[in-house]
Parts: structure tokens; sequence; C-alpha cells
């Protein structure tokens, strides 16, 4: 039994003591301003949500979380369909393709905004004039798509384990049914995908709720706050010292992720079940 | 699919090799020139070449003016303790975990990998560590990362030793071993790829990681992200893009290097327990 105890000090002493004080520390107005801690109650949840920072951080981590899965999942999907067969060319490819999983996310945030910057090298090559980091309505997807740029690789190697777990005989006896190469790559391949879509939009899903360094590389949550998510409402709140409310929303953020994750790993779970 | 059609054969190569190049090629082509050119010239960073490579010059700029030596070396006195701690302990309470059926283990288990879906409090943890006396600390840093990712390796490695007959220890336990020897002697040579796995991923995340090492030992130990991320935030270096980028090869190339050296393994061992 004493070989659990290790293990288990370190998770409860840096892992559920700190999530335990977040119960408790939302509650004060703990702050760099003050040298007491005092109890509050609700207040730094219901100035938060007066203000609508709460509501509109929420909503923009659960936009950009969606936004993020649905991307890196159609990028993964579509490189792993395109570089399946077992080619030089495209053992080569697979591999550009993980490098930017390989790389730091800040850093691929900076390769980004400098692409993306007004006359930049996306624009020259366009001929357009566009500032794709300054829209308050856009933005947020640019950078979902960064994201998912530099995450596609690994859910293409997902993708592509799951497509060779697939017995060829399945896909020739439905062929021999005379069904359409459409039809046995939909009804019969992907449907056997199911495995790999699970683990691969709750990794999404999660990671982005959690991201902070592609948001804070390419936009620093601007223009005009549209792409601040949690993480980067705690990062900026706690530089400005204003503790509690930084805890506040670290609470939020693993409310919201507890929240979704259980029943998002539920329904992909049932479907794989059913299928 | 086997039975593509003929057409698609011979286009599916030149497809490739023009996502490649659009789509990766791009991005790492700026990086590349922009970190070979002067600083006028990378003030509006573009595709152009350089019109002088000045390549050398800015790395050995970023390896004195980034204090890059001593990031490194702060990265390194991180990522490696932390590695083999959550690596060893684990798998020993994995081990434990995988072999004992019971309703405690079961809760156990559940508190233990509830850490890869849920979130670190990241504010509290530094009021944590301010009271142990750890605060900005390296010590405090790998605790830090230790309860983030021991969570990882307790999930990949109890589903691993479940896949293993328990024979050999049982065997080895007749023979007289301690607990202690079976771990070290039969069990912890077994998990070698399932720890392979795990030491890859939790290399990469740690390695990388910029938000928890902010809060935990930003201004006081150097890691080389902290450092980019300074570099660059800093008005300093506004404008700086070759310097930046610059950076961005130094940072990357360890990573990369290792990546050259053991791509086959790396590969299987990410696919390998994520679709069963």
């Amino acid at each position: 039994m004493w070989f659990l105890a290790p293990a288990y000090a370190i998770l409860l002493l840096f892992f559920f003591v700190p999530t335990a004080f977040n119960f408790i520390y939302a509650f004060t107005d703990w702050s760099s301003f003050k040298a007491a801690i005092n109890p509050v109650g609700l207040d730094n949840f219901t100035q938060l949500a007066s203000d609508g920072t709460l509501f509109r951080a929420l909503r923009i981590t659960v936009v950009y979380a969606v936004l993020v899965a649905i991307f890196q999942n159609v990028f993964g999907f579509g490189l792993a369909v395109l570089l399946e067969r077992d080619t030089l060319v495209n053992r080569i490819a697979r591999t550009f393709f993980l490098i930017p999983v390989l790389m730091s996310a800040l850093a691929v945030g900076y390769i980004f905004q400098a692409l993306l910057k007004p006359s930049g090298a996306v624009d020259q090559l366009f001929g357009i004039h566009y500032a794709w980091l300054a829209d308050t309505h856009w933005t947020i997807v640019v950078v979902a798509l960064i994201h998912a740029w530099k995450w596609m690789g690994l859910s293409m190697l997902i993708y592509l384990a799951g497509l060779k777990t697939i017995p060829e005989d399945i896909t020739e006896a439905a062929r021999i049914d005379g069904a359409s190469r459409w039809r046995t790559f939909w009804r019969i391949r992907v449907p056997l995908l199911a495995p790999a879509v699970t683990f691969n939009v709750a990794t999404a899903l999660l990671g982005s709720m959690n991201g902070f360094d592609i948001v804070q590389a390419t936009t620093g949550g601007g223009p005009a706050r549209t792409t601040e998510i949690l993480n980067i409402f705690i990062y900026r709140t706690f530089g400005q010292g204003l503790f509690a409310q930084a805890t506040t929303m670290s609470l939020v953020l693993f409310l919201l992720v507890a929240l979704m994750a259980f029943p998002v790993i539920y329904v992909l779970r049932k479907r794989e079940a059913i299928l | 699919m086997t039975s593509d059609s003929p057409i698609w054969r011979r286009l599916q190569p030149i497809v490739t090799i023009a996502l490649v190049a659009v789509l990766i090629g791009i991005p790492l082509w700026l990086v590349v020139v922009t970190a070979g050119k002067s600083q006028g010239e990378a003030i509006q960073p573009d595709l152009t070449l350089p019109t002088r490579w000045q390549l050398w010059a800015n790395l050995h700029q970023v390896w004195t003016e980034g204090q890059v030596p001593s990031a490194f070396f702060g990265s390194l006195i991180i990522v490696v303790p932390t590695v083999a701690g959550v690596l060893i302990l684990g798998s020993m309470a994995a081990w434990v975990l995988a072999r004992r059926a019971s309703r405690a283990t079961a809760v156990l288990y559940a508190l233990g990998i509830s850490g890869i879906i849920l979130p670190p409090a990241v504010i509290t943890v530094v009021l944590l560590l301010r009271q142990l006396g750890l605060a900005g600390t390296v010590i405090g840093m790998i605790g830090v990362y230790m309860g983030i990712y021991l969570s990882t390796v307790i999930f990949f490695v109890t589903g691993f030793v479940r896949t293993i007959p328990e024979a050999l220890e049982e065997a080895a336990q007749i023979d007289g071993a301690s607990p202690f020897g079976v771990f070290r002697r039969i069990v912890l040579p077994l998990l070698r790829p399932v720890l392979a796995t795990a030491t890859i991923l939790i290399c990469l995340y740690v390695w990388n990681d910029v938000f928890y090492a902010f809060f935990v030992v930003g201004g006081r130990v150097d890691t080389l992200p902290l450092n980019l991320f300074r570099v660059a935030s800093a008005g300093l270096y506004l404008n700086n893009w070759h310097l930046i980028f610059a950076y961005v090869i130094l940072m990357s190339l360890p990573l990369i290097a290792v990546f050259a050296v053991a791509q086959r393994r790396i590969i299987s061992g990410i696919t390998g327990g994520a679709v069963k």
C-alpha cells in the first residue's frame, strides 16, 4: 500500500488542496492591495456577473473550444484520409504535419501574428489588406484556426491509427455487397472510427478550454477583449493584483470543464456503444 | 483506400506536397528568412529572402541577450526531475491500482486520473506555495507539474499493467523477492513502452509550458518559453521579429532533434494509448 503514498501525497498537496482552496478564496476579497483576507460571500460572482464579464468570458471560452474541436478534427481527419496509404511522400508529409505539435504554442502564436499582420505575408499572397487579428467578429475564428493548425497533426496521427485498426475484410464485404466507394467510406469506415473521434473531440475541447499561449501570443485577448478566454482573464487580473477575481474565474473554469467533460465523454461513449 | 481511382493515385502525391508546402512550408519559411534578416528588414516580416543573411549573428545575439544558456538550464532542471518523478511515483501507484481490485482502489484510481480532465487551480497553488515557502522555486515548480501530470502517467500505466500477466510477479514473490524488488526487477522493465509514451507527452507539455511557469516561477527562474514570452512582450523587443524568430529556432531545436532520432517510437507511442 505504501507504493501509493508518494504519488497521492503529491496529488493531494499540489492538486487537490489548491483545488479546494479555489472553493474558499473565490469567496474572499484576497488582493495584493490589502493585508487581510476577508470572506465576502458571493460578491465576486455578482460583481463579475453584473458587469457582464463572467458570461462573456464563459461564452468566448465555449465558442473557442467548440471551434477548435471542429477545425482540429476536420483537418486531422482530412489529413489522415489523404495520407493513409504508406508511401514515401505520405510518410514525409506526416512528419511535417507533426512539427507544429512539437513546437511551443507561444512560438506558433508569434509566427501567425507575423504572418497575419495587416499587409503582411498572407495579405501579400492574396493581394488584400485585412487585419486578421483585429476584427471583433472574426478574430476568434482565426485564432481557433491557428490552435487547430498547431494540433491537427496529433489528431491526424490518432485518426491514422484508428483507420489502421479497421480490418480490410469489412470494407471488402461491403464492396462485394455492392456498396459504392463513397458509401463504404461514410457508412462503414467512419463509424468504426468512433473511439478515435471520442478521444480527439474530448482532448481538443478540454485542451482549448484550458488554452492560453496561442491566444496570448496572437491577440492577447483583444481586439476589445473579444478573444479573452478564461485563462487570459485569469492572467490579466492576476497581473493587476486582483487575486480573488482571478481565483473566482479559475473556479468557474474548473466548474465549466467538469460540467462539460462528463456529458461530452458520456455522449461520445454512448455513440460508440451503439455502433 | 485499396481501390482508389487511377486519377486520384496520380493526383494524391501532388495534392499532398502542395498542402505541406502551403500549410507547413510557408510558416516555417517565414521563421527562417525572418531570423536571417537585419532589424530594419524584419520590421515588416514577409516571405522575401534577406538581402544579406545574418542568421548566425542573430542567433548569437539572442543567445547572449536572451540568456538562452540560463533559460535552457532552468528548463532542464525543471523538466528532468518532473519527468523522472512522475514516471517513478506514477507507475508505482499504477501498479498497485491495477493489481488490487477493491472499492478503495477504484475510488483512488478515479481521483488519480481526474487531473487529466480537470484544470489545475493555478492561482491558489501560488498561494499554497507561498505558505510552504516554495514560491518561485524550482522545487515548487516541479511539485506543481508533478501534481498536474501524475494523472496522465497513472492513466496510461494502469491500463498497460492490466494487460500484462501477473504470473511473473507471483513467481518472483515466491522466490522471495520483496515488493520493491518485484517492482524494480520485473514490473518496471515491462513498462518500458508505455513509459516511453508518457515521457514524450510530458516532456512536450512541460518543455513548452508558459502558463503555469509564469504564475509559479515567473521572474525568478528562467525557462525557455518564459524568456521567449518576456523577449516578445517587452517593449524593448517590439518589432524585433528577427530576434523573436531566432529565439524560436533555438528553442525548438532540442525537441526537433529528439523527434528526428526517436520519430518512430514517438508516433507509435502517441497513438498507442489513444485508440484501443
